[in-house]
């Protein structure tokens, strides 16, 4: 019936030895170098780590958005070799088609695909209908609270049955009540179709909510620091982010992530130089009051 | 069980409150006035403005004011009108100006039909940008009027050569923000498009085309302005027929009231066709209704 119910699970992403560098005017800036992960179908997988450590870079990598300088990007054994529906990806920005109707912004992939109109209005209904959206299907993307843009957001990339979803802090710009109904959403949507999901996020709380495993990286040029499972039970509950075990995994991330951190704005300190950095300091070395 | 958690999830659409008796006409009355408040406050003044412009107009002409310009021989209101109430029954003035209408129809049509699509292929495609960029930034600030010899030279008749100058004036304001909306199109909708499985020629028709339709129609409406601007000079240089041609023959002729009624024929017919020009921006793009 639907494109969007199957039952197996799928989509087994891995990157192997990869490294990414620009090109600028400057010369090549590493961003990423020698990294591996994988995802294995079905789950559920984060990247955090500091700002500007290749997250992104990454994530657009497995999208098929950027060429890995060295190394390989796969899904079920496939090389990814360009942007394809087979990998579906949620932008922060939103980035729904202003000029579509919320059920014009779902049906685009299905009409990329070919899918006569009355089919995929009827499926686009379907899946609105599942994120609670199926009263603004008339309505342009304008209109909507950027919670609404988001789910419409999923909901285009999921239309189309994708392998795997990526999504590249998705929920940034939202606020925290909306982005509890949001990772809620996700979890149940990402429950339901049995897809790997690659989630990059700099919210701590949120990548182990949410997470089976989550990868943390090292400031630029960033690579893999840890792999950290995330034994949680399912489904997941509000409340378990009291509990001790989640504190404990909650701390263990947090000190990692701020040795990062602090590498990576020391890296900066340092190339600003340290005349400015005395006076705020009052005298005292980055390392006393640190 | 998911279903109904994504259900909940979702914010409740906008409960629609039922009515408990139909509104008296005066409660309708004092609704559509709210309703309206700021648009019959824009219409009120601007109809005291033009009544004031009229009454300015008509003292300075009964009083022959002579004040560093000269009123002497300037028609007053009540006589711009008697020959308009004259005119409107002569089919000479009215073949003048449906001349004319013609004439901005053809040049027009012919500047979008071939501005737009170049600008659109200008903006995807850089070979063909830096092949036609160069010529059209040559030929782009010589002003319609100065073609006037070289179209006469050009065209084997006068009806042509008005008709290519019209076209001139028009196509390089088109061209020039068509281009520029191609250049402001958001690189993640292409992003966000190519990951739902659109290919090149799925692109330009569902994103680059209706990204920069708003920047299409500013310059349709620029255009449709300088169109009539080197229509009118034309018409007054080279023309037979034309509403130009009618305010430069009213003037040899000594009718002081027919060069007036000429020239508020030319504002009439210039709002009207930027009026149209803007509806069918509105009819076009439904999405960026204010
Ligand atoms: N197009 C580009 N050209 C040159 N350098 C780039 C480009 N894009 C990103 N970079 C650099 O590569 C590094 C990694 O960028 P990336 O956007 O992947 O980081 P990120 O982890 O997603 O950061 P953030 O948390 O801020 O989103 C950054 O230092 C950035 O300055
Ligand atoms: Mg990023």
């Amino acid at each position: 019936m639907s494109e969007v119910s199957v039952n197996t699970p799928k989509g087994h992403i891995e990157v192997k030895n990869f490294s990414l560098a620009y090109e600028t005017i400057e010369g090549a800036v590493q961003a990423v170098t020698d990294t591996q992960i994988h995802v294995k179908p079905g789950e559920f997988v984060s990247i955090v780590g500091p700002s500007g450590c290749g997250k992104s870079t990454l994530l657009n990598a497995v999208a098929g958005f950027l060429k890995p300088t060295t190394g390989i990007v796969t899904v079920d054994g496939e090389r990814v070799s360009g942007p394809s529906a087979e990998r579906g990806m949620v932008f922060q920005q939103y980035s729904l088609f202003p000029w579509k109707t919320v059920r014009e912004n779902v049906e685009f992939g299905l009409k990329m695909r070919g899918m006569p109109r009355s089919q995929r209005e009827r499926a686009a209904r379907t899946l609105l209908g599942l994120a609670g959206l199926e009263a603004f299907e008339k309505h342009y993307p304008e209109k909507l609270s950027g919670g609404m843009k988001q789910r419409v957001g999923i909901v285009r990339a999921l239309a189309t049955g994708p392998k795997v979803l990526l999504l590249d802090e998705p929920f940034g710009a939202l606020d925290a009540q909306t982005r509890v109904i949001m990772q809620q959403i996700l979890t149940n949507m990402w429950q339901r179709l049995k897809i790997s999901v690659l989630f990059v996020t700099h919210d701590i709380d949120e990548a182990i909510f949410l997470s089976d495993r989550v990868y943390c990286m090292t400031a630029r040029p960033g690579s893999i620091k840890a792999e950290i499972p995330i034994p949680l039970e399912r489904p997941r509950q509000q409340s378990m982010m009291m509990s001790s075990e989640f504190l404990a995994l909650r701390r263990g991330l947090m000190s990692l992530i701020r040795e990062e951190s602090l590498k990576a704005m020391g890296g900066e300190i340092n190339d600003m130089g340290m005349q400015g950095l005395n006076i705020e300091l009052h005298g005292h070395s980055l390392a006393d009051v640190i | 069980m998911p279903a109904t958690a994504l259900a909940e999830a979702g914010p409740a659409p906008a409960a629609v409150t039922p009515p408990t008796a139909p509104p008296s006409f005066g409660t309708l009355a004092l609704r559509w006035y709210r309703l309206n408040r700021a648009g019959l406050r824009a219409t009120a003044i601007g109809v005291i403005s033009l009544l004031a412009f009229l009454m300015v107009w008509h003292l300075l002409t009964t009083y022959r004011v002579v004040f560093f310009v000269r009123f002497t021989n300037v028609p007053s209101p009540l006589a711009v009108y008697a020959s308009f109430s004259k005119a409107i029954h002569d089919p000479k003035f009215l073949m003048h100006i449906l001349l004319s209408c013609r004439r901005i129809f053809i040049g027009f049509s012919l500047a979008a039909i071939v501005g737009v699509p170049l600008g659109l292929i200008m903006g995807r495609f850089k070979l063909v940008h830096e092949i036609v960029f160069p010529v059209a930034e040559v030929l782009r600030p010589i002003p319609a009027i100065a073609w006037v010899p070289m179209a006469i030279m050009l065209w084997p008749t006068n009806e042509q050569s008005i008709v290519f100058i019209t076209f001139l004036g028009s196509f390089f304001p088109i061209l020039v923000n068509t281009l520029h909306g191609m250049s402001l199109v958001d690189p993640v909708l292409v992003r966000a498009a190519q990951c739902l499985g659109a290919r090149e020629r799925s692109i330009f028709r569902e994103v680059y085309f209706p990204a920069s339709l708003p920047h299409v129609f500013t310059g349709l409406t620029v255009g449709m302005g300088v169109a009539w601007v080197s229509l009118i000079a034309a018409e007054m240089i080279s023309g037979q027929y034309g509403i130009g041609y009618f305010t430069w023959e009213a003037y040899s002729l000594v009718q002081y009231a027919d060069i007036a009624l000429g020239m508020i024929a030319i504002g009439v017919l210039g709002l009207g066709s930027s009026v149209l020009i803007r509806g069918a921006g509105r009819l076009v793009m439904p999405w960026s209704a204010k």
